[in-house]
């Protein structure tokens, strides 16, 4: 359904272009003359630093939503308040300002505990969107372990499992069935707002379009296709996780 | 020779409301305890408080001479040495059965995989369900499902076994199929506590009774004392509701 859906949405922007000349102008990405052949291709090309930015913003925002959803869940308070604090802290600040924060201001930092250490784009960018996100992760991980059964906890208990065996093997094999359709849309939110990375400077998708529209006057058609861009992207995101749960639905009714 | 357990004054609250109080409870190696009362009576927070699923607030609980404080280490020295059996079941749905048995065996014991399956289906065979040890719970009776919880506990060679009203969820048909395992086993001198309001398996199996009410323990003796000549007015009315039917 989202293939026609997209198609038609493609489709129409197209016609439209095509039929009012007065008002379009795709000749600056039209693939068969040379100009537009090349600022297709330098379009195109932020995809890669996109993907990889985003992907590894991902894993690392996993990996510290983990790491913070689980003390989270503890009977201990002391445990438990370092957890909920890294939450509520990080979901308040804005993304774009952090971006800033992290770029600018963590270097200043770093330099003052004698770390000299300069972030460039790709990893400003990528530390901020991993962090930025892992308050939600993190959020995402604890209503799904919340929402297995308690008496797993004790069946696993009266077998001698401990903690980490218990969540290990018996917890998160059956939350990560709940948890994967919130993390899937958290990636495809990680893929969107990795668009911020341009301010400062990385080399990614919207950071090509802005420059491109900035030599050739042509915004409207250079976003369309900057837009159409970030739909490709997700969509496949999409495919990809409805796959996935597929396959692992069909697993467990086997 | 030390007895298997040992509760000594155990109390234990729930906010204000106090679950148990007082408790004092010894159990021999070899015995078959049966606890029966009313419902709220404490009797599944007893041996909940056993294998320290609940924390105890005051008391003590000695379990295989080893006491459980709020010490993990001997909370987890002792996890593994008494078996529970639920009333949900609670097997693991996402493993087959073969796995539900062996997982314990192999992270907790060390045991190789092969080991474990050779151990898993002859305590299979034993409970009489070796043809399904590669179905998922979900394809299993209710009966089938606790005889495989029966079995996943029987896998970890507990020396204590504890069954908290383990025919609760079960149909009718079912019912039998359970007892008969723990019948089994009580033959084979395991070392057991049962929450129950099967009567007859009381009859059948228990060495002692227990009775309890609003967290104490009311009445104590053997099933024939207990079922002809109860004691206590309290005890005589539970069993004739519970006898009537």
């Amino acid at each position: 359904m989202t293939i026609r859906t997209f198609s038609i949405l493609f489709l129409c922007l197209l016609l439209a272009g095509c039929a009012s000349s007065g008002t379009w102008g795709w000749y600056v990405i039209d693939p068969t003359t040379k100009q537009g052949y090349n600022n297709i291709r330098f379009l195109l090309n932020g995809f890669g630093a996109t993907i990889l930015l985003s992907i590894i913003a991902a894993v690392l925002s996993m990996c510290i939503g983990l790491i913070v959803a689980l003390p989270g869940m503890s009977h201990n308070r002391w445990l438990r308040m370092p957890s909920r604090i890294y939450i509520e802290f990080i979901r308040a600040i804005p993304l774009l300002p952090m971006l800033f924060w992290v770029f600018y201001g963590l270097p200043v930092v770093l330099k003052s505990m004698g770390i000299n250490a300069n972030i460039d784009a790709f990893w400003g960018a990528i530390i901020t969107l991993a962090i930025s996100d892992s308050a939600f992760t993190a959020e995402i991980y604890r209503s799904g372990i919340q929402s297995i059964n308690k008496g797993q906890t004790e069946a696993a208990k009266t077998i001698g499992l401990n903690y980490s065996q218990t969540m290990r093997y018996v917890i998160l094999p059956q939350a990560i069935k709940r948890i994967l359709p919130p993390l899937a849309n958290q990636f495809i939110y990680i893929v969107k707002m990795s668009a911020f990375a341009s301010v400062i400077g990385m080399q990614e998708l919207t950071r090509r379009a802005n420059e491109l529209v900035v030599t050739e006057y042509r915004p409207l058609e250079i976003y369309t296709l900057l837009i159409l861009e970030y739909l490709v992207l997700v969509l496949i995101i999409s495919f990809g996780v409805r796959w996935l749960e597929r396959k692992m639905g069909a697993d467990e009714s086997k | 020779m030390a007895k298997a357990i040992e509760i000594k004054r155990l109390n234990k609250w729930f906010g204000s409301y106090q679950a148990l109080k007082d408790i004092d409870l010894n159990v021999s190696h070899g015995e078959r305890i049966v606890i029966c009362g009313p419902s709220g009576s404490g009797k599944s927070t007893l041996i909940r408080c056993i294998n320290s699923l609940e924390h105890h607030d005051s008391g003590e609980i000695t379990v295989d001479d080893i006491e459980l404080s709020q010490n993990k280490a001997s909370i987890a020295a002792i996890g593994a040495e008494v078996g529970m059996v639920f009333q949900q079941f609670n097997l693991f749905p996402h493993l087959s059965v073969l796995q539900n048995l062996t997982l314990g065996p192999t992270k907790v014991r060390g045991l190789s995989r092969s080991e474990a399956e050779e151990r898993a289906m002859r305590i299979l065979e034993r409970v009489q369900i070796p043809e399904q040890a590669h179905k998922q719970p979900s394809e299993l009776s209710g009966g089938q499902q606790q005889r495989v919880a029966i079995a996943r506990s029987l896998c970890m060679e507990p020396k204590i076994m504890l069954f908290d009203e383990p025919t609760s969820a079960l149909d009718p048909e079912m019912i039998a199929e359970v007892l008969d395992v723990i019948v089994d086993l009580a033959e084979d001198g395991m070392t057991m506590i049962v929450v129950t309001h099967e009567m007859g398996f009381a009859r059948r199996a228990a060495d002692r009774m227990v009775f309890m009410d609003k967290g104490e323990i009311i009445e104590m003796g053997a099933p024939k004392d207990f079922f002809e000549a109860p004691k206590t007015n309290r005890c005589k009315t539970f069993l004739n509701q519970i006898l009537q039917h």
